[in-house]
């Protein structure tokens, strides 16, 4: 599964086919943890001082992925699936068991200079930014550590306050923010550098609506405009409807779908979920005894249905009734996801149990 | 730009920010330098109880104290020894650092040294010399007190000048040498993900090596040889060394020696810190989500 890795013709909006390496290259991945076991209890503890039990946990396993310039690609997965361990993979924070990574022509985990000055990284549920001090003097420390000149600074500066409408908060300490603001001004730090390749790991995680909106708009905004290639992972599929062309779901460490997210839908859900509205109550009683009701609610009634039968339903009921209007529309996103994690899950289990040298799992 | 030049900009935006952070609690600070100077206030009395007990009797109401010695040092040498002790630690002590160093591995808080293009340890020295800098101005005042009150403990007066040189070398070693001890300790969280009774231990051992309880020719020389030992440690330099170079307990080339000493201890702790941080990031598996 997965596109295919190495250079590949790349169709360009404008239709022109041209020739390019992909920005992120990932072949055969791996990465495995080893994580202490403790027993209950004091004796277990005891016993843990001298001698312990590691297990080993496979969070990446073999994972091929090219991403070319300028895509937004998001990454979908239950907890634990992998997902922060390839944005860390990635940003050279841990090094690999084996494989091989290439992002703009370096390694990750050689933690050059010349690369770091080249992407960012923003975790949802970590701050970088000073404490007790203004974001503004947060963001002057980061102009100097990536060097960015003055000018270039100063006027990325004010275009990202003013999109985000935070620039009022600027000289206000960080710890008197509120979590979405603080997001706001970590995304900022975060850009000042003008990355190329931006890691996003959960970055509307606890916001309310708005926030959340507020920064789904700006994402969508800055990638139109600078083209930057994004990787992102998010619990919200909210999130990824709005940014994301491109979906990669990894379960078990393991890339389990790699395309659009209607390719999602229609893989894994068989299902349509039809709402009619009738003119006569009579027959909403004659239709209650549907299979797959879901809901009835006068004079409406939504059932579900499998997608080879719409057609072949619809019509049954047209011969009978009259219908005064009539929706057909895709499960929900998150059910659909939900199916997905499931079957990935139980997939991962079954080739877990025929391994024998799998890592025995708890 | 010249990389040197942006570097040292990147430093001095640096050590900017970390001033202005530390004038946040300003408060608390004025408290904790004041604070600083109760436990010497206790063993002056607790020494002035033990001079006046081996003593002639009468002699201890005499302008210069009581009349023994105890290795040496006089009353007014003991008083003065304490307070120079706590300059010398002023350098020296690094409140925190081990634990933040810990902390922020194990927090996963790390990560944005090994993301940002930006050296650890030279943030870590930046910030430290802004908060001691910051400590400095705001204790001058407190310290000039205390020294003005105790002036007569001095018995022997104001050094010369070669030697007061040595004893201001000797504090920015010490101050060198804590920073790069501690940041070691700290490092070993990498390993141990808990450096608790480590920190507990290195602070057990500079309390009584390191001359911060009683100078060190109070340590025994038999049956073991612990004041012997002791000079082969680098504790002695975070607080012993500069008050015994002050007092004139050290003189000569044997003032130079230890100079040398320390320095060489610091350069042990330089390089020892900067093997650790490499191999221990290899190591780093990402704790913390």
């Amino acid at each position: 599964m997965g596109f295919p890795v190495g250079p590949r013709l790349l169709v360009h909006t404008s239709g022109i086919y041209t020739l390019e390496m992909p920005v992120i290259e990932i072949k055969n991945l791996v990465k495995t943890y080893r994580v202490y076991q403790k027993n209950e209890g004091l004796a277990a503890s005891i016993t843990g001082l001298f001698k312990r039990d590691y297990r080993s946990v496979e969070a990446v396993k073999n994972i091929d992925l090219a991403v070319e310039e300028g895509e937004f690609v998001a990454f979908l997965g239950p907890n634990g699936a992998g997902k922060t361990t390839t944005l860390k993979l990635l940003s050279g924070v841990i090094n690999p068991d084996s494989g091989t990574c290439n992002v703009m022509g370096f390694t990750p985990w050689e933690r050059r200079n010349e690369y770091r000055r080249r992407f960012a990284l923003v975790m949802g549920q970590k701050n970088q930014l000073w404490w007790d001090l203004p974001a503004a003097e947060s963001f002057r420390l980061n102009q100097h550590i990536y060097c960015v000149p003055a000018d270039r600074f100063n006027s990325t500066k004010d275009e990202l306050c003013d999109l985000l409408d935070v620039t009022r908060l600027l000289n206000q300490p960080v710890r008197e923010l509120s979590l979405g603001e603080r997001m706001k001004m970590e995304l900022i730090a975060a850009l000042l550098h003008q990355p190329d390749v931006l890691f996003l790991d959960e970055p509307t995680i606890g916001l309310d609506v708005v926030a959340q909106h507020k920064i789904q708009e700006f994402l969508k905004y800055y990638q139109q405009q600078r083209k930057t290639t994004i990787l992102l992972t998010s619990h919200y599929m909210k999130d990824i409807e709005a940014l994301c062309k491109r979906v990669v779901v990894i379960a078990g460490g393991e890339i389990y779908h790699d395309g659009s997210l209607d390719g999602i839908v229609d893989q894994f859900s068989g299902d349509k979920i039809v709402t009619l509205h009738l003119s006569d109550s009579s027959s909403i009683n004659d239709l209650r005894n549907l299979p797959n009701v879901i809901k009835v609610e006068e004079p409406k009634i939504k059932f579900r249905v499998s997608r080879d039968h719409v057609g072949e339903v619809l019509a049954e009921i047209f011969k009978a009734h009259s219908v005064d209007d009539i929706v057909v529309e895709d499960p929900p996103l998150e059910e659909v996801i939900s199916n997905v994690f499931s079957a990935a899950e139980r997939q991962n289990y079954s080739s877990q149990n025929h391994s024998s040298d799998g890592a025995a799992r708890v | 730009m010249l990389p040197v030049f942006e570097k040292a900009l990147t430093w001095w935006t640096f050590f900017k920010i970390s001033i202005n952070e530390r004038l946040v609690y300003r408060g608390d600070f004025i408290i904790g330098t004041l604070m600083r100077f109760l436990p010497t206030l206790t063993q002056i009395f607790l020494w002035w109880a033990i001079y006046d007990a081996i003593s002639t009797p009468g002699t201890a109401d005499s302008a210069t104290g009581p009349d023994q010695d105890i290795q040496g040092y006089r009353y007014g040498d003991m008083v003065a020894y304490y307070l120079m002790v706590t300059i010398a630690r002023a350098f020296s002590s690094m409140p925190g650092l081990t634990s933040g160093i810990a902390n922020q591995i194990r927090s996963g808080e790390i990560k944005k040294f090994l993301i940002q293009p930006v050296d650890m340890q030279a943030c870590l020295l930046m910030q430290r010399i802004a908060h001691k800098l910051v400590y400095y101005l705001i204790a001058a005042l407190p310290f000039a007190l205390v020294f003005w009150l105790c002036g007569d403990f001095f018995i022997d007066g104001w050094p010369d000048g070669e030697t007061l040189t040595v004893f201001f070398t000797s504090l920015i070693l010490a101050f060198a040498l804590g920073f790069y001890l501690e940041c070691t300790i700290g490092l070993v969280g990498f390993w141990f993900l808990e450096v608790t009774s480590l920190t507990f231990i290195y602070m057990l051992m500079n309390f009584l090596l390191s001359g911060h309880m009683f100078p060190l020719e109070l340590l025994p020389e038999s049956p073991v040889n612990i004041r012997g030992i002791v000079e082969f440690l680098p504790f002695k330099y975070l607080a012993y060394f500069p008050a015994a170079v002050f007092l004139g307990k050290v003189q000569g080339a044997a003032m130079y020696w230890g100079l040398l000493t320390e320095a060489v201890w610091v350069l042990f702790f330089i390089v020892t810190s900067r093997v650790l941080w490499s191999r221990g990031v290899k190591r780093y598996s990402g704790f913390g989500g």
